[in-house]
């Protein structure tokens, strides 16, 4: 597993140079790390993995489901195949990478379809959610500060048994 | 790249019915006689798709099997009451389509080439606009609304006589511009979720996003009948819900560039059959 997260990290470097990730501006200030990790704690209280689990199959939140497999979250139905199945995501990535995945994906893969989960700027045509009216830059991000830490908690337990 | 293998062979685990139901064999024939071609080649213009496929191949045995006979089909409801306000006169000249056109089957071909460029107006046209300009100009009646029941009963209409007919529709000379100004929407992520036409309809179609299954987001069904509102959606509808859930500000309907996006949605469907009225869920 770990060869594998290095040779994806060396994909992201080549990428990285050619479809350079759009401005946009965070809730707060953002420090990505070299392959779009983010080691700092967006807040001082620890995450709650059992709330990120909620947020990752709620529609109105995370809805990461929508996109992605998770067998710890079958309860929920709908799981999605756009993204990949995030069994074993935390023998992939360490907190840093998935906190960075969170706050902004662009950052670790250039062009994705995964939406930035904290970012507030830099947007086409915005909508206050989907109600098809304009919404003013700076948006209030698709999750909160602490949001992030608890689904970031959540994805930390997933590990392939051995 | 080993991540990708990893990551197929996992997602082929989990087959969910929506990819059971898509049986790549189906064939699409019509009362038992219009023969529909639902996968070809994609045209030259198109870069991103090797194959264009009807959006009929990416529905489930059972959605596909109404459209496959009128009776069962329940958009055809809407096409008789078109049918009968095609004989109908409206407005203060007195007169009703048929005074014109004689009958529907007159307008045989129009929907495989639309939207195209009008000379006199000098602007492309819709079957929606052409409609309009019947009805305000000639007929003298109020224009009908461009997503309104009557609107979408008569673009149902024109579709019908035309399905099995090969979707061939202009993209050089006048209408270039508008054609381009459509490519530019399709590839635009709009929204806080910034989402493309293409982000889903060309890199990820084929794949269950929650609970739906992507197609190609191709228009030669339209307007189809959808189950889930049990009614026709006009194709710019279909563009206004699929901008909004990017959670996005979509362009009005009717708009010139939902015009333009409706151009080049159509062109990248070049090859397939007219199918409209079809059957989605
Ligand atoms: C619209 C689709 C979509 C949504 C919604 C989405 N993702 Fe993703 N995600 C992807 C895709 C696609 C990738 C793979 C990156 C790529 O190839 O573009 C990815 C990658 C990831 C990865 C890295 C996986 C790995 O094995 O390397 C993690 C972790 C992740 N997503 C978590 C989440 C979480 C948590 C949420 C919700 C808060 C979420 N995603 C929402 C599409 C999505
Ligand atoms: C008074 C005559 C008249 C009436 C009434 C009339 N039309 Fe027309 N229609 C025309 C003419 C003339 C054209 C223009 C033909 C052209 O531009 O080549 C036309 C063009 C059209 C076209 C475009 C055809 C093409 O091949 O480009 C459509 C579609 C159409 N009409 C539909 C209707 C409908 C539906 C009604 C009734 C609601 C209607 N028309 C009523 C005279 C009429
Ligand atoms: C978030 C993903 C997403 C985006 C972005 C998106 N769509 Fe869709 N679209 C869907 C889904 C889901 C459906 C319903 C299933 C299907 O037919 O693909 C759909 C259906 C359609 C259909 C109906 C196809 C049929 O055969 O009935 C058309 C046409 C369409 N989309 C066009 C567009 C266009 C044009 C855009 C850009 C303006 C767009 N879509 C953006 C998700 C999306």
């Amino acid at each position: 597993m770990k060869q594998t997260a290095t040779i994806l990290a060396s994909c992201v470097i080549a990428l990285a140079g050619a479809a350079q990730a759009d401005e946009g501006a965070y809730a707060q200030e953002i420090s990505f790390g070299e392959y779009g990790g983010v080691a700092e704690p967006l807040t001082d209280t620890p995450g709650d993995p059992e709330r990120g689990a909620e947020i990752m199959v709620t529609k109105s939140e995370g809805n990461c489901i929508s996109c992605h497999m998770v067998s710890a979250l079958d309860f929920a139905p709908f799981h999605g195949e756009v993204g990949p199945p995030l069994d074993g995501v935390a023998d992939r990535w360490d907190e840093a990478q998935l906190r960075g995945l969170l706050v902004d994906a662009k950052q670790t893969y250039p062009g994705t379809i995964m939406p930035a989960y904290f970012k507030t700027s830099g947007y086409v045509r915005p909508g206050q959610a989907f109600t098809k009216k304009p919404a003013e830059e700076p948006l209030p991000p698709l999750l909160s500060a602490q949001d992030i830490e608890d689904v970031v908690a959540f994805l930390s337990t997933l590990h392939w048994e051995d | 790249m080993k991540f990708n293998t990893m990551t197929a062979a996992a997602a082929l685990a989990l087959v969910t019915p929506a990819m059971l139901a898509a049986n790549p064999d189906a064939k699409l024939v019509v009362n038992g006689q219009i023969e529909m071609t639902t996968e070809t080649e994609a045209p030259e213009h198109l870069d991103g798709l090797r194959t264009i496929r009807s959006g009929w191949t990416f529905r489930t045995e059972e959605t596909q099997s109404l459209q496959m006979d009128d009776f069962d089909n329940p958009a055809m409801i809407y096409v008789d009451e078109a049918r009968d306000a095609w004989y109908a006169k409206d407005g203060a000249a007195d007169q009703s389509c048929a005074s014109c056109h004689e009958d529907p089957e007159s307008l045989e071909g129009l929907r495989a080439e639309l939207p195209k460029w009008n000379e006199e107006a000098g602007k492309v046209y819709t079957a929606e606009m052409y409609v309009n300009e019947c009805r305000t100009e000639r007929m003298e009646a109020e224009p009908w609304g461009w997503d309104s029941q009557e609107m979408k009963n008569m673009t149902a209409l024109i579709s019908s006589v035309s399905r099995g007919m090969t979707v061939d529709v202009q993209i050089d000379g006048p209408v270039r511009e508008t054609w381009e100004r459509g490519k530019e929407i399709y590839y635009t992520r709009y929204g806080q979720l910034e989402l493309a036409c293409a982000t889903c309809h060309e890199e990820n179609y084929d794949m269950n996003i929650r609970a739906d299954h992507l197609s190609q987001g191709h228009i030669n069904g339209f307007p189809t009948y959808r189950l889930k509102q049990a009614n026709l959606v006009s194709m710019h509808n279909r563009f206004n819900g699929c901008i909004r859930d990017t959670r996005g500000v979509p362009y009005e309907i009717g708009s010139e560039d939902f015009v333009a996006l409706e151009l080049y949605v159509a062109s990248r469907g070049n090859g397939l059959s007219v199918e409209g009225p079809a059957v989605r869920n």
